[in-house]
């Protein structure tokens, strides 16, 4: 599965569009981090809970939506955007979308 | 008595350890984006390369959640009742959105350049935000191009 956020994928002709394919998720961390993360509000700095989360949100999100896109028989997904929103305390929401296209 | 001693505690450890975190966050942001400046990660959609010479193009991401001390957060709100430029916050916003570009630089290995970057931010920490903007959550993500 090849994905860009360009409209094409370089070299390559589109040859069949599906329209568009997207995955979301939303994650917390455990209590724990989260005091942690307020601890380290205190000194400043990176919070690696936090990135560490945002992190695995994002996978998981792609991984949703490459399924999506393959159920439809795409191999590429271009034009992806990622978006992000927040719904609940130490909760991170991240949508990305894109659109499946199958490419020569 | 106690609360302002605590409070002023607070303060100074929020002051040395912020600074001391601060600058040797910048020394490894100069150091890796002197690494990187053979990458470049540009905004535009489309390069000059012939389209025949790319030989692959994938999609990288980098993200990075930074908070800034307490005695910035303090000073911040000071700003807030004067109003004007707030430079507390200027640095944490300079830090999270240079350490996620770096980050992508790294996922991006050996590619030529990246096109059509962009930058988000969120906000998951919002429980640590009581008092306003405490922590920023940046996203930078482009298409990496490898020429044949």
């Amino acid at each position: 599965m090849i994905i860009t956020n360009i409209e094409t994928v370089p070299g390559k002709n589109i040859v069949e569009h599906f329209g568009l394919v997207s995955g979301s998720t939303i994650r917390a961390k455990h209590v724990g981090r989260d005091i942690m993360a307020g601890l380290k509000n205190l000194v400043g700095g990176e919070l690696k809970g936090y990135t560490q989360l945002l992190q695995e949100s994002r996978q998981q999100a792609l991984d949703r939506m490459v399924d999506q896109a393959r159920q439809l028989g795409a191999n590429a997904i271009v034009n992806v955007r990622f978006s992000t929103s927040s719904v609940a305390q130490g909760a991170a929401e991240l949508y990305v979308y894109g659109t499946a296209v199958r490419i020569e | 008595m106690y609360n302002l001693l605590f409070f002023i505690t607070l303060i100074a450890v929020g002051y040395l350890a912020g600074t001391f975190a601060e600058r040797y966050h910048y020394r490894s942001i100069h150091l890796r984006e002197k690494m990187f400046i053979n990458l470049p990660a540009v905004t535009m959609k489309t390069v000059d390369y012939p389209d025949d010479k790319i030989k692959s193009a994938e999609l990288v991401y980098g993200s990075a959640v930074i908070s800034i001390d307490y005695f910035k957060r303090f000073t911040a709100s000071l700003r807030n009742i004067f109003g004007g430029t707030v430079k507390s916050y200027e640095s944490l916003i300079d830090r999270a959105r240079r350490e996620a570009l770096l980050r992508m630089k790294e996922m991006a290995g050996d590619s030529r350049m990246i096109v059509n970057v962009r930058i988000e931010t969120s906000t998951i920490g919002r429980n640590a935000n009581k008092k306003g903007v405490g922590c920023l959550e940046a996203i930078a993500y482009g298409t990496a191009l490898t020429l044949a």
